[in-house]
């Protein structure tokens, strides 16, 4: 489904992400994990064209995306909350989610709502507040709340559980496999690998903007140097 | 009862600059840009009207012309002179607007020369002042601050209602965010250009009703002092150019009418430098939190 081949992204002169190759397929729940820096957000934006790579290419259902304008991204299908939530502050709830409905036609905006409000009945009732007025915890689920509203068949999660408290975290995370049963492809980043490669198919290690390796989700959560790098022994 | 007429009069004023402040407050808030080519704008459109109403055309036209004209122009300088830079330093825009506004002001001297031509403004609004008991109300003032709140209500709707309104809010606030929801921002800025330029447009006619001399470079005081009223309203906020725009204006005729009219500009400037000194977020302006 998404297929990124031989990517190199850079920052000026630094080399961020170095040939990078992997794949999604239909249906998985695919996680990218590895430390603070080491490439992750910056692959996520590139797939969404909000960065360039210098060389590579990234195809989504079997087209190549890597030089199209990040609207026209999303109105393909693949979405994606950002790292750090990035919900609209000044806007209502509400107005978030349209925003998040952009690439929709109006009279489809309100069943999309309904279905929203639905997996995240907290924001029904907050729906009239400014989103800078909710906790981290709801804005998490704004911003995946508002990601959803674009109808996307590949959402891709950047750090979803950044500074929230367990509880919330597996909040989101049971919410995540919701959306994968439901038929949403999953490309998930997290520092949070234990959580990650829990819910899991497949997993890649990034290792200072190259992948080090790549197993199903259950074999990197035996594999020694995953545990003792990155779960803590 | 002097005060009454001082006070429609500043009023009057007031609700040009507001006009224009608006335009200066939309552009900054969503590309943070002080575009100083806003004022020239304005000049362009008085001349578009002066010429349309002396070639015999019905005055309507050349308001409507005015106003596309600036809105227009707004549109194309954006796509030349500030697209190429929406991830260039933002000292290199600030530059380039000066530069734009260079370049207008010496074009409309190359083609209109630098002597100040007469506006015809008797062929827009054209009525006697109107008698109220002993005040004295002048009907292209009360036409000036009408047409001003129905514009800024109308922006209002706009702003808070459409689906393009709140888009314009969105790239505002995280333009990568917008990006991510599928919200074309170019499309989006230019939009913003275009909003700011028509309300330019208007309040180049109204200004120019009331000061009816064009001339190459009328625009930049104009421009200049409308930028104060942004600043002191909160740049990047609606409500708060508005504010700002009547509080200039005010400020300004009442400067004016206790005796001290060749400090007007001087006190504009000081209400700057206070404003810059002891608020600079202005009235309503939001405080700067760095993204990280």
């Amino acid at each position: 489904m998404l297929k990124v081949d031989g990517m190199n992204v850079y920052y000026g002169n630094i080399h961020a992400i170095k040939d990078i190759s992997f794949e999604v397929n239909q249906g998985e729940i695919v996680t990218l994990i590895g430390a603070n820096g080491a490439g992750k957000s910056t692959i996520l934006k590139t797939i969404s064209g909000l960065l360039r790579p210098k060389t590579g290419t990234v195809s989504f259902l079997e087209e190549p995306i890597q030089s199209i304008a990040p609207h026209k991204i999303v109105l393909k299908g693949l979405a994606q909350v950002p790292e750090g939530r990035r919900v609209f502050t000044q806007l209502t709830v509400e107005e978030n989610l349209e925003m998040g409905g952009y690439t929709r036609r109006k009279s489809e905006v309100a069943p999309d709502l309904a279905h929203v409000y639905d997996l995240f009945p907290r924001l029904k009732e907050r729906r009239r507040q400014t989103a800078g007025t909710l906790s981290g915890g709801e804005q998490q689920m704004l911003a995946m709340g508002r990601a959803l509203m674009s109808h996307p068949s590949l959402l891709m999660l950047d750090e979803p559980s950044m500074g929230l408290a367990p509880l919330l975290v597996e909040q989101i995370f049971e919410i995540i496999q919701r959306l994968h049963e439901q038929g949403t492809t999953i490309l998930l980043v997290e520092q949070n690998a234990r959580m990650a490669l829990s819910i899991a198919d497949r997993g890649y290690v990034l290792e200072t903007g190259r992948i080090v390796l790549s197993a199903p989700a259950g074999e990197l959560l035996e594999n020694d140097e995953v545990r003792r790098a990155y779960l803590g022994g | 009862m002097l005060f009454i007429s001082q006070l429609i009069n500043g009023l009057q004023l007031g609700s040009i600059y507001a006009l224009v402040a608006l335009g200066y407050s939309m552009v900054y808030g969503i590309i943070m840009l002080l575009n100083f080519a806003h004022g020239d704008i304005i000049m362009v459109g008085g001349y578009i009207a002066m010429l349309i109403i002396t070639a015999g055309i019905n005055p309507a036209v050349a308001v409507v012309a005015a106003i596309v004209g600036c809105a227009v122009l707004a549109m194309v300088i954006e796509k030349i002179a500030y697209k190429p830079l929406r991830s260039a330093p933002r000292i290199s825009l600030l530059i380039t607007a000066i530069g734009v506004s260079m370049l207008l002001q010496n074009l409309a001297q190359l083609v209109f020369s630098a002597n100040a031509r007469p506006f015809p403004s008797t062929n827009i609004i054209n009525a006697a002042n109107l008698q109220l008991g002993s005040v004295q109300i002048s009907v292209s003032a009360i036409v000036t601050i009408a047409v001003s709140v129905i514009s800024m209500i109308l922006l209002t709707l706009l702003v808070q209602k459409t689906r393009m309104g709140k888009a314009m809010r969105a790239v505002s606030e995280d333009m990568g965010a917008a990006q991510l929801m599928g919200i074309n921002v170019d499309r989006t800025v230019s939009f913003t250009f275009a909003v700011g330029s028509v309300l330019a447009g208007i309040g180049s006619v109204l200004y120019c009703c009331r000061y009816p001399v064009l001339t190459p470079t009328m625009g930049s005081l104009l421009g200049l002092k409308a930028f104060v009223a942004a600043v002191l309203g909160g740049i990047g906020s609606i409500p708060g150019a508005m504010i700002g725009g009547f509080a200039i204006g005010l400020a300004e005729v009442f400067v004016t009418s206790i005796g001290l009219s060749e400090w007007t500009d001087g006190i504009v400037f000081a209400i700057l430098i206070v404003v810059l000194l002891f608020r600079p977020t202005g009235f309503m302006g939001r405080s700067m939190s760095e993204k990280v």
